[in-house]
């Protein structure tokens, strides 16, 4: 085992409603979707109409900048509706599955046998490319592009993350076919980020990667981190990450030659009344995951992804492209008195003006109440203890506001993504927006350079 | 309580946008605010929200003031009748209220002005009402002498929230610690009521003084090469001098709870400590005068040093925003500050220049900061192929 990297900033959440190690299989669905809107800064063009039948494997839409990507349906059925939003925007393309699982076929081969152009045809032609996400910018890879590596992390420290070692647990072969082929993408390494202390273990006797071991609070799990500190992206440096979870998709295809969009995914949160893991597929609505299955009464939120960086979605909407996790917590929507000046024994927060941090170790239910007014940057060195990278946050984001892109490159943000800096905004004692600010200078990023 | 929400919610239709009242919206949202955290959830970005916003930072602030400022109202009382004799003969009670009722005006005037203009400006601007003149009101006091008249108070009030605040843009944009400017501003502009022996303790008018009354600070004593001052009492904080600054072991609870709750710098701290000892013992290796001979750590326990250091200092805002950035900012402020108390023949204490002098260097600090982090990623390993 080489070397542990361990990380000192983060921050835990502690909050209540964690999954059991228990997998169970989800209700039959009513309908799956797939999201053109999972996909940051996609343009979509559709390939079917409403009332059309598609198989599993069939496309739904492309990239209209790269029809080469293309994004097909997780399952055999009719495409009930095409959901459309402002202006015409499609937002979800609805599938009403029809109990016919003749997929597509596609060739059936050990990866390590094939050319990296037949891999790539192959995953492009299934519709899992999407999964493959390029950094800088976190946006879906270019099959054009050559990436210097590839990355994945094993774990998520998210809050109340599922447990990936748990998910693959059975399925390591798949997961080393799926890897396999990955290696074939890239003339670099494949590189794996896996937790100490041996909570990565079914990951542990995969070859054809590089392993790291990482140590220490969230976001150590983030693989933008994991980038950091195995090989720091420089101006110029593409490499490709995926999920685990999303590398069983691409195993299965290989083994099998055929499609398998089945996925686990966890249900957690105060709100729910036993959090464990279901057994699912790609795309599925959220009340086929939730219904009879949250504590009664109250005001909920539903998040498909976790709390930090998931989406809220309601029953009627579908899971996320890129989520293993659905979680519900209480809305916040109430006044409370004084609440700025109650002593907090139960209040967790990141800082330490709560009586809530004499105890470390209980669990908290998490509202999604502000508690606060957003205000200017005031305090500082507060977003530093939350990111375990050599870049300076503040002034990163201040190079976004005032648009200045040589500053923006120079002070890291190639380098990171939503999710990295989402605990500094979640202690921001500002309430400043700031993953919507990192957003904005990604995209100024993007129109700048293409 | 109940009522008092049904009040707020019920009038707010009244100052929305467009309606009779909206002149008193960011009033209304000011006090509304203040009384309930409000019911508004999480729209985009993460789903939950740290519990910890400004009116807590700035409450638990004046928390860790109120050690120093019921101190300074007991001294306010204590220096009074120890001037005029009759200290042997007044219970601690009679000492507090005299100096409570000295006091209290001080800083009503503060917040009263302060607040006020603050109010105003963010309803010209339709912000929301920012916490920050919580802090500035109080600290506004503190380092004011006693005897200031309240209408300067008053003046140098609005002048800090104006010119110190406000033009900038508001709390977090301003470039010097505002409760600083208010204090300058009457230094340069009333130098005669800051500085000399009259205006420490509150005589009011007494015709009998004790015999040999001086009225200066011991720093003042000391910068005429006269050390008499006894250790124990600068520490504690019986000696004249601004409200809140005389009790070195009030500021230290302060700082305590600034410390622990994690709001203020301990970097500042102790490197602005750490400079003044620095600069201390420089001076004492190179003494050709007495007070060049007072030894160094003296220095922290007089005048308004550990005051600057714990609650001057460290406001976020003036601060270098870089955390290496701050022991660099924090160690010259000490140097600085005690370079100027020994050296500076005109007046015997440089806490407040050397913390406006360091605000203002204190982007430059940064930007060296910033361009070692670039100069340093730049040169990084990158992905090997």
């Amino acid at each position: 085992m080489s070397e542990v990297i361990k990380l000192r900033k983060g921050l835990n959440i502690k909050i209540a409603g964690k999954a059991e190690a228990i997998i169970e299989t989800a209700s039959d669905p009513e309908a799956y979707a797939i999201k053109p809107t999972d996909f940051y800064g996609l343009t979509p063009k559709l390939s079917v109409k409403a009332g059309e039948k598609v198989g599993v494997g069939e496309p739904l839409f492309y990239d209209k900048y790269n029809p080469a990507i293309l994004f097909t349906s997780p399952v055999g059925g009719t495409v009930v509706s095409i959901n459309r939003g402002d202006r015409r925007k499609i937002l979800e393309i609805i599938i009403q599955p029809n109990g016919d699982t003749k997929p597509l076929a596609f060739s059936k081969a050990n990866p390590l046998d094939l050319s990296p152009e037949e891999i790539k045809a192959q995953i492009l032609k299934s519709g899992l490319w999407p999964f493959l996400k390029r950094r800088p910018y976190g946006i879906i890879a270019n099959p054009n592009e050559e990436p210097k590596a590839i990355f994945i992390s094993a774990f998520d420290t998210a809050p109340l993350a599922p447990d990936y070692n748990l998910i693959v647990a059975g399925q390591e072969s798949t997961l080393q076919t799926g890897i396999d082929a990955l290696s074939k993408l890239t003339k670099g390494k494949v590189h794996i980020g896996l937790a100490a202390n041996g909570r990565s273990k079914n990951f542990e006797a995969l070859k054809n990667v590089e392993k790291h071991w990482f140590e220490g609070p969230h976001p150590a799990g983030n693989v933008g981190i994991q980038i950091h500190h195995v090989a720091p992206l420089n101006k110029g440096d593409i490499v490709w990450t995926i999920n685990p979870q999303d590398i069983l998709f691409i195993g299965r295809l290989f083994e099998t030659g055929k499609l398998d969009f089945s996925k686990i995914i966890g249900l957690v949160g105060s709100e729910v009344e036993n959090p464990r893991y279901y057994k699912t597929k790609l795309g599925v609505t959220i009340s086929s995951l939730v219904e009879g299955k949250l504590k009664k009464g109250g005001n909920v939120r539903i998040i498909s992804g976790n709390v930090l960086t998931g989406t809220k979605v309601s029953k009627d909407n579908f899971l996320g492209f890129y989520d293993s996790l659905v979680t519900v917590i209480p809305e916040g929507d109430k006044y409370e008195f004084l609440g700025w000046a109650t002593p907090g024994i139960n209040k967790f927060s990141a800082g330490k003006t709560f009586l809530s941090s004499l105890f470390p170790k209980k669990e908290y239910i998490l509202d999604t109440n502000m508690h606060g007014g957003e205000r200017a940057f005031v305090l500082n060195g507060q977003y530093e203890k939350y990111l375990p990278m050599d870049i300076l946050p503040i002034h990163l984001l201040k190079a976004i506001l005032v648009n200045d892109i040589d500053k923006m490159e120079q002070l890291g943000i190639y380098e990171v993504i939503e999710e990295d800096l989402a605990l500094c905004e979640y202690a921001c004692t500002s309430k400043i927006k700031v993953q919507e600010i990192l957003r904005n200078g990604i995209n100024s990023m993007i129109k700048e350079f293409g | 309580m109940k009522a008092l929400r049904n009040f707020f919610e019920k009038t707010k239709p009244y100052v929305q946008k467009g309606a009779k009242y909206h002149w008193l919206h960011s009033t209304h949202d000011g006090f509304f605010t203040l009384f309930f955290v409000q019911k508004d959830t999480s729209e985009s970005g993460t789903h939950i929200h740290d519990y910890s916003d400004l009116k807590r930072t700035m409450s638990i602030v004046v928390l860790s003031l109120v050690p120093a400022i019921l101190f300074g109202m007991y001294n306010t009382g204590l220096q009074h009748y120890k001037a005029i004799g009759e200290l042997a003969s007044t219970g601690f009670f009679e000492i507090f209220l005299y100096g409570l009722l000295k006091v209290i005006p001080v800083i009503a005037v503060s917040y009263i002005v302060g607040l006020g203009i603050e109010f105003a400006f963010a309803q010209m601007r339709g912000h929301d009402v920012n916490e920050g003149f919580l802090v500035s009101g109080i600290l506004i006091p503190l380092v004011m002498p006693i005897e200031t008249p309240l209408w300067m108070i008053a003046v140098a009030t609005a002048f800090a929230v104006i010119f110190g605040k406000e033009v900038f843009g508001g709390t977090g944009m301003n470039i010097w610690n505002p409760a600083l400017i208010a204090r300058a501003f009457l230094f340069f502009a009333y130098p005669a009521h800051m500085s000399g022996d009259s205006v420490w303790i509150p005589l009011d008018g007494a015709a009998k003084l004790v015999d040999g009354f001086s009225g200066a600070t011991p720093l003042a004593d000391a910068a005429a090469g006269n050390i008499n001052f006894s250790i124990a009492d600068a520490f504690f904080g019986f000696i004249p001098g601004s409200i809140g600054e005389t009790s070195t072991l009030a500021i230290l609870l302060g700082a305590i709870l600034l410390i622990v709750t994690g709001i203020g710098s301990w970097k500042i701290m102790v490197s602005v400590a750490g400079g003044g000892l620095f600069m201390g013992v420089l001076l004492n290796i190179f003494a050709v005068n007495p007070f060049m001979e007072l030894p160094f750590w003296q220095h922290l326990i007089l005048g308004g040093f550990a005051f600057g250091a714990v609650f001057m200092a460290t406001d976020p805002v003036s601060a270098t925003q870089t955390e290496k950035g701050k022991w660099i900012y924090g160690f010259l402020i000490g140097v600085i500050a005690i370079l100027f108390r020994v050296l500076n023949p005109a007046y015997p204490e440089g806490m407040m220049l050397a913390i406006l002098l360091m605000n203002t260097f204190a982007p430059l600090v940064d930007h060296y900061i910033v361009q070692s982090n670039i100069k340093r990623r730049l040169k990084r390993a990158g992905v090997s192929a």
